[in-house]
């Protein structure tokens, strides 16, 4: 059915104007309240110890859970995708777990398996610190990034089928010559999804660090706790959206970069 | 050289290969030819070495490689749909096969440029797969499959994919190709013309078996059962007997040993005349004359007509049915004509 040139111009309004309202507006107005007092109280409110210490907590995480969600993703999708055993429908479903269960629960269960009397409570006692600490942050920041590099790279594998592989090794490729120079190169775009969305969502988890990482300033704060103390408990309101725009910052950097960096590899 | 020696292979309950033997002479171009789900592909994937036989051995050149991987079993494999490597240009497709045997980078490029020179894709090297025709992209496989020197080439429908008019194009490429590297070429088609125009022998299979073996001509001619008579060109029922429609004489005039018919539907097909009639007892039949024959005798529907089957033209008419056991490398002698047929003769 042909849509009349009226209709057809109001519905696109009307997109437009939900996604304006709802995401564009409130992310512009936080940037213009970070910027309103120029740029020197901005670097200011950004270069506190407390702010440093959360900067650069936020992408150890990050730089500790991409590469291992980038291994486990590739793996696990490659068993989905390609292997024929019992049990995958089960597998397809415990990695959009995360998907449903709240972060919120995570970090309490991350605690009650953990934790001072948890069933691995006891690698605590003996002096490795998991809870409140840095492996307790990156436990739950891999358990809610999980599905993101799976569920970007398994479609992918499945449309370009195994022939490719095949190919590769009648004409006399290893296993590993094949994965290097057919898969990985066939899934790039995939996995530059995949691992956008596990930087972004990275360092964005906001609840289940909020309950394993004691939030702690400048020890155990990242970036979104750092946002919500200083709103919350410090009243620092312009410091929260200070921090906010930093955030964002990396996000659309990583987005950024990864852009670029393909596109060189392209017409490489 | 290829040898198969009692293959089975079983997918689940699935029988897709029932006890296959075959060979494939040095050098020749042989056709696996069969209908969808008759085993063909399974049959070359195992000679490939991309399926494990449950049972039996594969040989090639004499060399038992069943238990070896596809990347040592010195073959060329060529896919139904290209498998390009999409993100690689047209001679690096091509030089692939000699990169991972870590050749030197003089070697890779005079190779490679022989070998698009060959294809006549030497003007798109520098291309990716998704800017070639279909028929262009089948011909850069074929030369990456022979970039590395293979043994022995197989072709899983190759020109499945492609239209009719650059099929029959590529086919007639793909013969001169054969005669000009020589390569044992093992090719898998549903398409019995294909199978005809470009194969020195053929094997026709058939639910998980090999039915018959042997030249083109001899399949044709003297086809061991009535299946084999079926997928290699039309048939016809003539009372008892299994004869090609261009085999029916018809005459206008009652001939003793013939079968009377009417004329039911006259059909012009350009050079060739299809008539379709019904015998006495209502079975139909359909016969095939030349253009000249048919307006000689002036045919048209409601016509009564004798038919008979032409001299040494008869099939196998005494195997209906259930197709026999498989023997695969058995050529069925060329049955002589039943007397009746010959006396006739006019």
């Amino acid at each position: 059915m042909a849509l009349s040139r009226r209709a057809r111009v109001s519905l696109r309004v009307l997109a437009l104007g939900y996604l304006v309202a709802l995401l564009l507006i409130p992310l512009t107005l936080i940037f213009y309240r970070t910027f309103e007092d120029g740029l020197t109280a901005f670097w200011a409110q950004v270069t506190t110890p407390a702010a440093i210490s959360a900067i650069s907590l936020s992408l150890t995480i990050v730089a500790i859970v991409v590469p291992l969600n980038v291994v486990f993703g590739i793996v696990t999708a490659l068993a989905l995708a390609r292997g024929r055993f019992r049990g995958r429908s089960i597998v397809q479903a415990i990695v959009d777990l995360p998907f449903a269960v709240s972060p919120v629960i995570v970090g309490v269960s991350l605690i009650l398996l953990w934790g001072t009397g948890g069933w691995l409570g006891g690698v605590a006692e003996s002096g490795f610190q998991v809870i409140f600490s840095l492996p307790g942050m990156v436990l739950a920041t891999i358990f809610v990034t999980l599905p993101f590099v799976v569920r970007e790279v398994e479609p992918v594998l499945q449309e370009i089928g195994d022939e490719q592989e095949e190919a590769a090794a009648t004409l006399g490729a290893s296993r590993m010559q094949t994965f290097w120079r057919i898969t990985l190169p066939a899934i790039r775009w995939g996995l530059f999804y995949g691992i956008v969305l596990t930087v972004a969502r990275a360092l964005g988890e906001f609840g289940a660090l909020l309950v394993v990482s004691g939030g702690v300033s400048g020890e155990s704060q990242t970036l979104t706790l750092l946002v919500h103390a200083r709103y919350i408990d410090d009243h620092n309101v312009f410091g929260a959206y200070a921090a906010s725009t930093v955030l964002m910052a990396f996000a659309l950097v990583t987005l950024l970069l990864m852009t670029t960096l393909d596109r060189r590899r392209e017409t490489a | 050289m290829i040898s198969v020696h009692g293959v089975r292979k079983q997918f689940g309950d699935f029988t897709a290969l029932g006890d296959v033997s075959l060979e494939v002479a040095e050098g020749s171009l042989t056709a696996l030819l069969g209908p969808s789900g008759s085993g063909k592909s399974t049959l070359l994937r195992i000679i490939g070495g991309l399926e494990r036989p449950d049972a039996g051995t594969v040989l090639i050149d004499g060399e038992d490689v069943t238990n070896v991987p596809p990347q040592r079993r010195g073959i060329g494999f060529v896919f139904q749909h290209y498998a390009a490597f999409r993100h690689m240009t047209v001679r690096d497709n091509v030089a692939f096969g000699l990169r991972v045997r870590k050749e030197s980078k003089a070697r890779i490029r005079d190779r490679t440029s022989e070998l698009l020179g060959i294809v006549g894709l030497a003007g798109y090297s520098e291309r990716y797969p998704n800017q070639l025709s279909g028929g262009q992209r089948q011909r850069m496989a074929l030369a990456r499959a022979l970039a590395v020197e293979p043994r022995v080439l197989l072709l899983d429908e190759p020109f499945g994919a492609l239209d009719a008019k650059v099929r029959a194009e590529l086919r007639e490429w793909l013969r001169r190709l054969h005669e000009e590297v020589h390569v044992t070429t093992l090719l898998v088609t549903h398409d019995q013309e294909e199978a005809m125009s470009i194969a020195d022998k053929i094997a026709v299979m058939d639910h998980a078996r090999i039915e018959q073996v042997g030249r083109p001509r001899e399949l044709y001619d003297a086809p061991a059962n009535r299946f084999v008579a079926g997928f290699l060109g039309p048939v016809s029922q003539l009372g008892d007997r299994l004869v090609r429609p261009h085999d029916i004489v018809i005459s206008v005039d009652h001939v003793d040993d013939g079968l009377q018919a009417m004329v039911s539907r006259v059909i012009h097909l350009g050079f060739e005349v299809r008539v379709e009639l019904t015998l006495a007892d209502g079975e139909p039949v359909a016969a095939q004359v030349t253009r000249n024959a048919s307006d000689e005798l002036e045919l048209a529907s409601g016509d009564i007509v004798w038919l008979r089957a032409a001299t040494t033209s008869e099939l196998a008419p005494d195997q209906p049915g259930e197709s026999p056991s498989a023997s695969s490398q058995a050529i069925q002698p060329i049955r002589p004509p039943v007397s009746t047929s010959s006396a006739s003769a006019a």
